[in-house]
Formats: C-alpha cells, sequence, structure tokens
C-alpha cells in the first residue's frame, strides 16, 4: 500500500493537518503537499482513467509533466477540470474529482473499451465513422461526444478575477533550479534587471532530492544560501508559483502566475499573467525524466524514477512497500538507495544496460540491493494496482526468467532536456546521440529585433556539453553551464561581468546511459500493444508501429493520426520514446524524423489568464453619451452601435418595442422629438489647404461651402466604394466641422490623417477630432424651433438661420451651435453643447419641450423617418461594395473635380455603365413589410442550380407615418423599372411581392423641412 | 509579438501600440492613369520572404505614420524612419546591406 | 446655466491605490510647428510654460504643457480656463498654420495614487512604469487595457491618466479591478 512514512519529506509540515475530499471521499494530508502526494498518503494510487480505453491510471510523474492524475477541482464558480494533482497544492476544503469515469472510479462502463482495444486502433476515428454518412450525425457523433473529452465543462461564470503585468527586465530566468538560480546570480552580480520564475511553490529544483555537495555541504544549504543572496540584491524579482508559458518574437514571454490557487480563500485575482519584454532570456528548465516501453507500464503503481524519490524524500511519502527499479542509467540508482534509506525494501534494480552502473551501482550493492545488469521487465502484473513483474532479458524477446512480488515499478528511461521554451520561437535542436536527446543549438537561438539570438540555456537544460572535462547532467556540470548563460546574458546586453567562481562540488560519477526503445528489445506484438508511449491519448507502442506501417512518415502526422502528444500534457512524457518508436518503424535516425512543433504554453494556463480584465462588463469598452444616465433610468432598450450603446427606442411598460418606435416616430413627425446624436464623429479640419483637402476627401465640392452653411457629403475610399457620409459645416475661411457617422469618427479621423501625412504631407492642414467635446442633440418636429426659441433671445427664425446653415447660439445660458439640418425630413437642428453639460441640456429640452409633447426617440425611429425620405444609412444601403452612383447620388459627385479619392476607381468601366444593382424604393402589394436582407429572384437557375438573383432588400421598416411596410433595396437597373413587381422569398417559406418605387416615401418636395 | 521604434516619439513600443498599414512607398495612380498603372497602385503587393519595407502607424501614440524595413522571414527590424519620403533613405538602406548583403524589394537595392 | 459635470461626477476607490476621477480638468488641443518662434512665445503667453522637448511635459502655475506628437501639444489648465487658453494662442498665432481647441470635455482624468499605483498601471499599460524609466517630466501615450490613454505624473506616486469620456466608465472599471485588495504585485511599488 502507499502510505504517509513516519519521518521525512522536505516539503511538508507535520504540524499543519489540511482536510480535503477526493471524490466525495474525506481525506487529509499537510501543509505543503500536492495533491498526489495527499492522495498517495492515503493509499489513493489510482487517480483517474485513460482518455480512450478507461484503464485504471495511476499517477506516474510528481511535477508539471503528470499525464495521468487529471482531476475535476473546486465547485460552482471555482470549478476547473484537467487539473494536475500532481502540481496542485492542497488546501483546507479541497475538493477533487477524477475524471473519465462513469459511475465511478473503481468501476466504470467505458473501460468495456479496453476489451476492444483491438478494433480501436491508431487513426481509429478516421477509419471508422466514415461511413456510412448518414451514420455520423445520428449515431457515431452523440456516443463519442458523451465518451470524449478531459474532464467537464465548467457550467458556472467564472468566481475569480485575473490579471495581467507588463514587465521590462534586462534578463528573464524561467526555472528556479540549482541553474535558475546560478544564472539569476550571475546575470544579477553584473547589473542586470533580472526576474527569476519557478514554477512550484519551491527553490532548488531536484537537487536537493539528488544529493550530493556544494562546498562541502548539502545541496539544500547552497539554496538556501542562493536564495538569500538572491532576495538581498535590488535588481532581482523572484517569483515561486510561476511559470515560463511561453517565449515569442522579439524577447516577448509570457509568465504564468498562480497567486491564489493553493490559497482561494485570500482576496486578489486567482492568476496574473506577465506579459514580458526582456532582453535575453535563460531557460533553465531542467530536464524530464522518459518512461520505459514494456508490457502494463500503466499500471497504477508504475512511476517515474524520480517520481518515487521526490515522494519519498519531499512528502515522506512510500507509493509502496517493495518497490523494484528499472532503468538504463545510473540516475535511478538514486531511487534505490533514497527508497531503501527510507526503510522500504527494493527487491531488485534491474538495469537495461549489460555492462551495468558506475559509482550509485556500487553503493546501491554496498546497501545490499540486489542488481541484475542486461536485464528488464516483460510485463508488469496487477490491473488496478502492480502486484509484481515479470523479469527478462533485455536483448530478448521476453522469456521470463524471474518473477518478482512488488507494488512498485520506478522505471527510467534516461532525461530529456524541457526544450519547450528554445523551441517556442525558432531555437533549434541538436540530437545528442551519447545522451539519447534533443537539446537546444546554442548556435540557433530564437532571434530578436537586432537579429542576435536572445535565448540562453542553462543547466541540463541545455543538454550534456561538450566542449568540457564534466560533460554530462551532473551538478558541477549544471551549475557551470548556469553561470555561463547567465554572465553571457548580462554581457550581451552591454553589462560589466566579471568572472564568476564557481562552487566545489561532490557528486557521483555517471556511467553513460544507453538508449531503451523497446523492452524487451525484441518484444512481440502481445507484449507491444500493452507498452505505453502516450498514457494521456492511450497510444501504445504498436499504435506508432501501425501508423508507420500505413504510411505516415512525418512525426506531425504521425502525432495526429495517432494523437501521440496530443491534450493538457502535450507528449511531455511521450514524444521522445514516440518518435523513437517512429524512427525504428521507418528504419531512420531519430534527428531526421525530427520532433514535433513545440508550442506555448508550456502547461496549459487558465482562460482567465489569458482575458486579464477583458470579461463581463469590461470584456470591451463600452462607450457612453453624456446622457447615457438619463436613457437608462428612463427605460432605454439598447442598440450596439460600433462600440456605443445608443437606444433603440423607450418602450413604456407594456409598450412593445414596435409600439414604441411608431409613438416615437408618430410624435416627432406631429410636434417634436428629441434625439441624442452624441455618438455621430466631429471632425475639426483647419488650414489654408483645408478646402482643397476636403475636396479630395469627399466625392462633392467642399471647397466652395461659404461659411455659415453645412453640406451633405460623401466618402469614397480609392477603389471608389462608399465609406461615409455626413454632414459639413463651413466654420470659417480655414475650418471645417465634418461629421462623420458613429461608427466613423475614429475610422475617418484615421483616413484623413493617413492621406495628410503619407500623401499630401506639404499641405497646410491640421484635423483634430472633437467628437467627445460635444453633446449634440437633434431638436426634430414642427415645434422644434418654438422650442428653441423659449431658450433664446437671439434670432433663430428660417431667415436669420435657414435650412442646411449652422449658428452659434446661447441657449439657455449655455454656449451651443446649432446646426440646421434634418436626416428625419423634418424641421430639425442638431445642437452641439460642451459635453460637461450635455445632461443637464437635455433636462432643460425636455422641459422646455413638455407643453408640446417631447418625445425621447431612439435609433429604430431614426431609421425609420430617414428610410421614410429615403435617406441611404451608411452599412445598410452600403456594404463596401456599392458606388455612389449605385445610390442615385450623382448630384453629390462633383464633375468639376478632377481628382478625388476613388474618382480613378469609378471610371473602371464595370462600375461605369448602367448595368449595376441600383438603388429604389420597395412597396409590398399588400402593405406588409419586406424581411430584412431578402433577395428578389430572377429567371433561371446559377451554376450552383440556385435560383438566379436580381436585387436586395438593404432596409424594411413599417412606416406608421404611411401605415404600410417601405423598404429600399439594391435592383438590377432598377430605377428604369419603375412600378415592376418583384418576388423575395423568405425564409419563412413565403414569397413577398414588391413593387419598385421611388425611394422617397414621405414629403417628396421637402416641404416639412425647409419651413 | 513585434517590438518598432517609432521615429517621431522616439518610444519603442510592443506592436499593440501599432497598427500595420501595408506596403510602403506606393505611388498613387489617379484620374487620367492608366488601367494597368491603377490596377498596380491598387492591388499589387510584394509578398516577399525576407527584406520588406512597410507602413505603421503608432495608432496608440503620437497617431503619427512611419515606415519599417524589416525581414518578414526572421522578423529582424532593419529600422524605422519618417513616412514622408518616397523611397528609403541611404542609411535604412546600409543598414539592410550590412545585414542582408545583395538585397533587393522593387526597385530599390 | 452651471450644471457643467466631469463624466464620472468624481467617482474614486481605494484600494492597493486610489483611483479617482480628477473631475472636470481644462484642456486644449494645440497643433503646429513646434520649433517656431511664434508657437514658443504664444505658449508662453497663455501659459508661461515652455514648449515641451519630445515626450516630455512643462508645467507653470495651474498649466502643464504636454508634447503629444511632433505637431501636436496639449495644455492642461483649470476647466474655466480653457476658452482663454484658445483665444490667447488664437491672438499669438493669428497668421501662422495652428489650430487650438478645446476639448476639456472630450476627455475623463483620472488619478492613480499611492506606493502602488506604478504597479497597478503596468498592468494595464504595455509601458515600462519602472522609476528609472518613468519620471515627473514625461508623458507617454499608449494603451490602457482596450483604450488609448495618455499618463503622466501629477505628483509624487500619483499618475494622472487621460481618456476619451465615452470611456471613462470602462477606464475606471479596470483602474478599480487593477487596484483590488489583494493584488499587489511587489515589483515597481
Amino acid at each position: 500500500m502507499s502510505t504517509r512514512l513516519k519521518e521525512g519529506g522536505r516539503r511538508i509540515d507535520r504540524a499543519k493537518q489540511v482536510e480535503f475530499t477526493f471524490n466525495g471521499k474525506r481525506m487529509s494530508g499537510f501543509e505543503g503537499d500536492t495533491l498526489a502526494a495527499a492522495l498517495l498518503a492515503n493509499d489513493q494510487v489510482m487517480m483517474g482513467r485513460s482518455f480512450k480505453y478507461h484503464r485504471p491510471r495511476g499517477v506516474v510523474a510528481s511535477g508539471a509533466e503528470e499525464p495521468n492524475a487529471l482531476v475535476n477541482l473546486g465547485e460552482g464558480g471555482k470549478f476547473e477540470p484537467n487539473q494536475r494533482a500532481t502540481t496542485t497544492e492542497i488546501f483546507d476544503g479541497l475538493t477533487a474529482a477524477s475524471q473519465n469515469h462513469w459511475p465511478s472510479l473503481d468501476f466504470d462502463v467505458g473501460a468495456i473499451n479496453a476489451k476492444l482495444s483491438r478494433f480501436l486502433p491508431a487513426g481509429f476515428y478516421y477509419k471508422t465513422f466514415m461511413f456510412p454518412r448518414f451514420a455520423w450525425k445520428h449515431l457515431y457523433e452523440p456516443i463519442v461526444r458523451q465518451s470524449a473529452g478531459l474532464g467537464r465543462v465548467p457550467k458556472d461564470r467564472d468566481a475569480d478575477t485575473y490579471e495581467h503585468y507588463y514587465a521590462f527586465f534586462d534578463v528573464v530566468v524561467i526555472g528556479g533550479g540549482v541553474a535558475g538560480l546560478m544564472a539569476a546570480k550571475s546575470a544579477g552580480e553584473a547589473g542586470a534587471k533580472v526576474l527569476l520564475m519557478e514554477q512550484t511553490p519551491h527553490w532548488g529544483g531536484r537537487a536537493p532530492v539528488d544529493g550530493g555537495e556544494v562546498d562541502g555541504k548539502p545541496v539544500e544549504d547552497f539554496v538556501a544560501a542562493t536564495v538569500a543572496a538572491l532576495e538581498a540584491m535590488g535588481n532581482v524579482t523572484l517569483r515561486t508559483r510561476m511559470m515560463g508559458a511561453g517565449v515569442y518574437d522579439h524577447g516577448y514571454m509570457l509568465g504564468y502566475q498562480r497567486l491564489r490557487d493553493h490559497a482561494p480563500a485570500a482576496k486578489g485575482p486567482r492568476h496574473r499573467l506577465w506579459r514580458i519584454r526582456a532582453g535575453r532570456i535563460v531557460t533553465a528548465t531542467g530536464a524530464i525524466e522518459r518512461p520505459l516501453s514494456f508490457a502494463g507500464n500503466d499500471v497504477p503503481g508504475v512511476m517515474l524514477a524520480s517520481a518515487v524519490r521526490d515522494y519519498v524524500v519531499d512528502y515522506g511519502v512510500s507509493p509502496g512497500d517493495r518497490v523494484v527499479v528499472v532503468t538504463n542509467n545510473d540516475d535511478a540508482y538514486r531511487t534505490a538507495i533514497a527508497v531503501k534509506a527510507a526503510g522500504l525494501s527494493v527487491p531488485a534494480i534491474l538495469d537495461a544496460r549489460a555492462g551495468g552502473g558506475g559509482a550509485l551501482a556500487e553503493e546501491a550493492k554496498a546497501q545490499g540491493i540486489r542488481v541484475l545488469n542486461g536485464m528488464g521487465v516483460a510485463k508488469v502484473h496487477g490491473k488496478k494496482r502492480v502486484e509484481g513483474v515479470a523479469v527478462c532479458r533485455q536483448a530478448g524477446e521476453g522469456a521470463v526468467e524471474e518473477e518478482i512480488g512488488c507494488d512498485v515499478v520506478a522505471m527510467s528511461g534516461g532525461w530529456s532536456p524541457v526544450v519547450h521554451l528554445w523551441s517556442h520561437c525558432g531555437g533549434k535542436l541538436v540530437w545528442n546521440d551519447k545522451y539519447a536527446m534533443f537539446q537546444p543549438n546554442p548556435e540557433a537561438s530564437p532571434t530578436g529585433a537586432d537579429g542576435e539570438g536572445f535565448v540562453l540555456a542553462a543547466g541540463v537544460a541545455a543538454g550534456a556539453q561538450t566542449d568540457t572535462d564534466f560533460e554530462g547532467l551532473g551538478l558541477y556540470e549544471t551549475l557551470r553551464t548556469a553561470v555561463r548563460a547567465g554572465t553571457q546574458a548580462a554581457a550581451e546586453l552591454g553589462f560589466k561581468t566579471r568572472d564568476v567562481a564557481l562552487p566545489t562540488v561532490s557528486e557521483h560519477d555517471e556511467v553513460a546511459m544507453e538508449p531503451v526503445w523497446l523492452m524487451p528489445q525484441g518484444a512481440g506484438a502481445k507484449l507491444r500493444m500493452k507498452a505505453w508511449l502516450d498514457y494521456q491519448n492511450d497510444v501504445k507502442v504498436s499504435d506508432v508501429q501501425l501508423a508507420a506501417r500505413e504510411g505516415y512518415e512525418s512525426v506531425e502526422h504521425t502525432k495526429r493520426y495517432t494523437t501521440l502528444g496530443m491534450a493538457t500534457d502535450q507528449g511531455k512524457l511521450s514524444n521522445i520514446n514516440g518518435l523513437a518508436t517512429l524512427a525504428n518503424a521507418l528504419g531512420e535516425a531519430i534527428p531526421q524524423v525530427g520532433t514535433t512543433t513545440f508550442r506555448p504554453p508550456y502547461t496549459p494556463i487558465s482562460m482567465g489568464a489569458i482575458a486579464g480584465e477583458a470579461r463581463a462588463e469590461t470584456f470591451q469598452p463600452l462607450r457612453r453619451t453624456p446622457m447615457h444616465d438619463w436613457h437608462e433610468e428612463n427605460g432605454a432598450h439598447w442598440e450596439p452601435v460600433g462600440q456605443w450603446r445608443r437606444p433603440y427606442c423607450y418602450p413604456r411598460k407594456g409598450e412593445s418595442h414596435a409600439a414604441a418606435v411608431a409613438r416615437e416616430v408618430m410624435a416627432t413627425r406631429d410636434s417634436l422629438g428629441l434625439l441624442d446624436a452624441s455618438t455621430l464623429g466631429k471632425l475639426v479640419v483647419k488650414g489654408p489647404d483645408a478646402g482643397k483637402f476636403l475636396d479630395m476627401l469627399y466625392t462633392n465640392m467642399m471647397s466652395t461651402l461659404k461659411p455659415g452653411r453645412c453640406r451633405y457629403g460623401l466618402m469614397c475610399s480609392e477603389n471608389g466604394f462608399l465609406i461615409d457620409d455626413g454632414v459639413v459645416a463651413r466654420i470659417d475661411e480655414d475650418t471645417f466641422l465634418c461629421h462623420t457617422t458613429t461608427g466613423g469618427a475614429e475610422r475617418i479621423h484615421a483616413h484623413m490623417e493617413e492621406w495628410l501625412q503619407t500623401e499630401w504631407w506639404d499641405w497646410q492642414v491640421y484635423v483634430a477630432n472633437v467628437t467627445e467635446q460635444y453633446a449634440q442633440i437633434a431638436v426634430v418636429g414642427p415645434n422644434a424651433r418654438k422650442v428653441l426659441e423659449k431658450l433664446t433671445d437671439e434670432d433663430i427664425s428660417a431667415e436669420s438661420l435657414p435650412f442646411m446653415a449652422w449658428k452659434d447660439v446661447t441657449l439657455d445660458g449655455v454656449n451651443s451651435r446649432v446646426y440646421r439640418i434634418s436626416f428625419s425630413g423634418e424641421l430639425s437642428y442638431e445642437i452641439a453643447v460642451p459635453a460637461s453639460v450635455g445632461r443637464a441640456f437635455w433636462g432643460r429640452l425636455l422641459q422646455a419641450g413638455e407643453e408640446y409633447g417631447v418625445t425621447p426617440y431612439g435609433t429604430e425611429a431614426l431609421h425609420v423617418m430617414r428610410a421614410e425620405k429615403g435617406f441611404i444609412m451608411i452599412g445598410d444601403e452600403t456594404d463596401g461594395t456599392v458606388i455612389p452612383q449605385d445610390l442615385g447620388l450623382n448630384w453629390a459627385i462633383s464633375k468639376k473635380k478632377d481628382d478625388y479619392l476613388g474618382k480613378r476607381a469609378q471610371a473602371r468601366s464595370f462600375m461605369d455603365n448602367p448595368d449595376r444593382w441600383q438603388l429604389v424604393g420597395l412597396e409590398t402589394v399588400d402593405g406588409s413589410a419586406l424581411p430584412d436582407g431578402a433577395y428578389a429572384v430572377a429567371e433561371g437557375t446559377n451554376a450552383n442550380g440556385q435560383r438566379n438573383v436580381q436585387g436586395r432588400v438593404t432596409s424594411t421598416y413599417f412606416s406608421p407615418t404611411l401605415g404600410k411596410g417601405i423598404a429600399m433595396g439594391l435592383v438590377h437597373k432598377g430605377p428604369d423599372r419603375m412600378g415592376e413587381v418583384l418576388d423575395f422569398p423568405g425564409t419563412d417559406g413565403k414569397t413577398y411581392k414588391a413593387k419598385i418605387v421611388d425611394p422617397v416615401f414621405y414629403d417628396r418636395d421637402g416641404e416639412k423641412q425647409n419651413v | 509579438m513585434l517590438i518598432l521604434d517609432c521615429p517621431y516619439c522616439g518610444v519603442t513600443a510592443e506592436e499593440t501600440e501599432f497598427h500595420g498599414g501595408g506596403e510602403a512607398h506606393l505611388k498613387r495612380f489617379g484620374p487620367g492613369s492608366s488601367d494597368e498603372d491603377f490596377e498596380g497602385y491598387l492591388f499589387h503587393r510584394e509578398n516577399p520572404r525576407g527584406v520588406h519595407f512597410e507602413r505603421w502607424r503608432h495608432v496608440n501614440g503620437c497617431g503619427k505614420w512611419f515606415h519599417v524595413a524589416r525581414d518578414t522571414a526572421t522578423l529582424e527590424v532593419f529600422g524605422s524612419y519618417s513616412a514622408q519620403v518616397t523611397e528609403p533613405p541611404q542609411e535604412i538602406r546600409d543598414a539592410i546591406t550590412a545585414k542582408r548583403p545583395g538585397w533587393r524589394w522593387r526597385e530599390f537595392a | 446655466m452651471s450644471e457643467a459635470v466631469s463624466a464620472l461626477a468624481g467617482a474614486g476607490f481605494d484600494g492597493i491605490a486610489r483611483v479617482e476621477e480628477a473631475g472636470q480638468v481644462g484642456m486644449v488641443t494645440l497643433r503646429g510647428d513646434l520649433d517656431s518662434a511664434a508657437m514658443v512665445k504664444a505658449v508662453k503667453t497663455a501659459t508661461d510654460a515652455a514648449v515641451p522637448g519630445q515626450r516630455a511635459i512643462t508645467r507653470a502655475g495651474g498649466y502643464a504643457v504636454a508634447w503629444m506628437s511632433p505637431d501636436e501639444l496639449l495644455i492642461t489648465c483649470d476647466h474655466d480656463k480653457a476658452d482663454a487658453v484658445v483665444n490667447s494662442l488664437a491672438k499669438s498665432l493669428a497668421g501662422a498654420q495652428f489650430l487650438a481647441v478645446n476639448v476639456s470635455d472630450a476627455r475623463a482624468v483620472f488619478d492613480v495614487s499611492g506606493a502602488q499605483a506604478r504597479d497597478v498601471l503596468a498592468k494595464l499599460m504595455p509601458v515600462d512604469f519602472s522609476r528609472a524609466a518613468f519620471g515627473p517630466d514625461i508623458i507617454r501615450r499608449s494603451r490602457l487595457a482596450q483604450v488609448p490613454a495618455a499618463v503622466w505624473m501629477s505628483a509624487d506616486d500619483t499618475f494622472r491618466v487621460v481618456c476619451f469620456r465615452s470611456v471613462a466608465r470602462y477606464l475606471f472599471d479596470v483602474l478599480c479591478m487593477a487596484a483590488q485588495d489583494g493584488s499587489e504585485v511587489g515589483v515597481l511599488g
């Protein structure tokens, strides 16, 4: 059984007991435990089931690379699936549940898949669900959906908050093991501003577990002294629980800090995503131990040798009473020695190397541990728990020479440097044949903005160096390469560095490892089918070999076909073994097969951390006018227009939106309406060349506009298409004020600046965006003038302020600019007042208009009224393919100008041509409203067998003024076809018949607006 | 994510402060130009693997447009310079030549 | 009618830093040839301050002049003085090509203050707020979360943040979130 040892556990505080639940069962651990350690301490070896076959799985690793021990954590707004038990720190009240099983972890229906595994080979999905086609939707998909997927999807809104943090450092060191500490110290002592991050809560990495001495003292003391030295340095920032998630272009990198996962009751954000710009990045990310591929290597109790050692030394937890070690390298002997030292039994060490190990092997033997050289595991006995191993010769085919009873198998297939962060941004790898691993090629580091490499690897993450007498992955070599990387990083940034004296180190000499990609070497099909490469995705040696036989040569294709190295662990344990297996099957060398692409993040990060502050109310900026609060208080139904919110209508209690719109239209047409028009863009254009400039921007002639007057203008892109419209007012000889559409202010401002800065930079024009300086209110209706006259003694008569003129007027003591323009066809004034008094002024207008039944109206009433007048709306009548000529706006295109933006484009043969869809009014035969966007069908069908079309509806409303549906649309040669009736099939199955009419439905002569 | 120098502000800032504006040094063809010239102006763009000249705007900053010489494959930035020129200035060309001898881009080298 | 109000009527929040809407602030956008003698004189006349160099900010009395771009300055003053500044500039610069416009009401202004202010802003802006990089005499225009913003130091440990008025609520909300209790970063503070 697995249990807590009486003594030991560097990371736990036995004085502090922590209560938690697993699958509803109450358990306890100690402060400092990971969930995996605490589960093992409670004899919970089985922690989940596998994704595909639902095989029982136990914890394999002790860190971020764990593929099996994934749990659903928390409840409600704190629920999160797929959390690794090995990186989850326990706290009082933690609730965890295992995944991929039903109804329970112990008894799982899905485990039937394992019995069917013969029928679920590599590429199973691609092969099986192809035919018959109809079966996918009704049969396969529902089944697959039910059984697929890791974990559960959260149902509640995330209750936590998250944030970003922009940071700037000279040198960022990723990994707080002895290499990272030493690299940070070297760079820091040179004066560089350094950030050192460590993904676990602890400094020092594996070194204190692995043993050895630095300067005559235990490694632990060296770690403590180095951390203390770093903490004393003002230019060094240290963070634990922070993972280097990704390295990107130009020295950008992400650090994922888990602030509250271990203490969720504390105030503050749960995670912080550091968005870091670094001069140099040092990857001191260590190495990950590889599993060995033998039959039954996924039975709970088979673990990485280093993990077994970690649980014993770091957490005082025994994963089992009898531990068989199987290895191809010297490091795993440390596990045997540590396990033995903890008072547990090590029946045997199986060393696949015929020549066996070095000094560590001698030490193990000296402690009475039986060492069998040239031997391996033929098969693991047990289903939900290891019961024993069958021992065979590594060189053979699996003939069993001996049976050994045990409840843990500690395996080691050698080590792979963690090269992910080195590789994220294009760092290249080389294959180290002697150590059977890919390692960073320092000649091919990722390059930054200046073209220089900006990533350096340190410690075992750099692989085994050949330029040294200390070749290998030992402690001295780790410190040596770390000092070198830290010093070099600082020196490359121009810091003055000096030689750093390396501490003295005492450690065991190690004999080289020997690659073992399959155990035993000649394992037959039956064994290979039980030899797992990828635990998380249930990929076996036989699956990769099958893929190779089926013609998959590229490692990227094989990954996707077999699912090797996919999902949450991204193959941290399986990749090298998988591609070695593929290489062997293809008869190629491993470096020729290469690795799959390493992509960020290194381990999964929370969606909340990615979003940062951009969620809920602040998901995106919401723009509010000065009168926003009034609209809200008065029941506005909102319409998003770009990032603005505009009132769509103001429904009264019990009133439908349609009824509210009709009421607002009629009140405005009959008496007086108010519209918040503050969102319209307002751009001041000033300078001696302002007129010339606007002549280029608008299709109209603006330079001839008289001060005091307004003109409606159209803007086109260089491609000839309409991009914006609005009223231009000439303020004085040099100054114009250009109104844009609501969504257009920033866009058109940028458009103007672009042409001024990049084409006509010698023109004397300045532009300023004053959109938000003003609250703009449209006062509309037959009583509009009367209400304004109540607020001023100045002359605003038709003679003094005629249609399409503007005037500065003091209204109720407020400096106002009054534009007499109309988008409704009524007598109408748009009044601009400083935004700071907008809300108050709106109130004054409501008060003054009370006797006229003043009615605030929303965007829909505005739309109805403009459609009744046949006014176009950018975005309705235009869609980026419409030119002004299509909309009957020839009157707004100056014939006198040599040039304007879009003029050349509009001269192209397919534009300068009546054979186009053009604007008309549409009136249904029965008076109903046409469906929006409906197409008018024509005779015949197109190449796809669809009905030909000859036009479409661009705007459609029920007109309360006229008591019938009105619409505008673009129809092929429409203006020449007045009176024709077209068919518009709706999506409701009905066909609407509509007659082509003039687009101006109301007050064709403009008498109402010009009074 | 790139970092660029704005030649107007003098700040080195991350890409989110900027907005890319496509190819640099286009010559405008207006009314009276041939169909070929106009088509080239409006639609034809370089798409090199290597040295490229682009327009960027410091949109969340001073608002100014500027030019950047950059390697599209390695993302190395050779320099940024004024938008108010019709061809890359000599010092930018020299900086590119130092790193990419023999480079060519449109009619420039 | 004197019911002028700022966007959020001086809303405030206390967390690891204090976030407070600064109320109404006078602001004038001035565009022109910043190197010209006329400009130097006009700015001096209107504000008593010098024309600032690139990304600098100059101050005199209740006025501050901030460099916005090679041809644009932002003058801040009391809210009721902005029109006078515009008029003064117009008078001084008559005949020159320039643009001066009152933009006081187009903006919202926030003060973020306290020992943690630098870290709070660094959560939202891709800007180096370290003491070495960000001192009292500079203005930085950048992005704050998803909107453009300008920031400078108005006092020790106090940063003044300016954005468009329409996004005042958004800016306040994200600043408050960044200043929430328990969110200390401990790098710049």
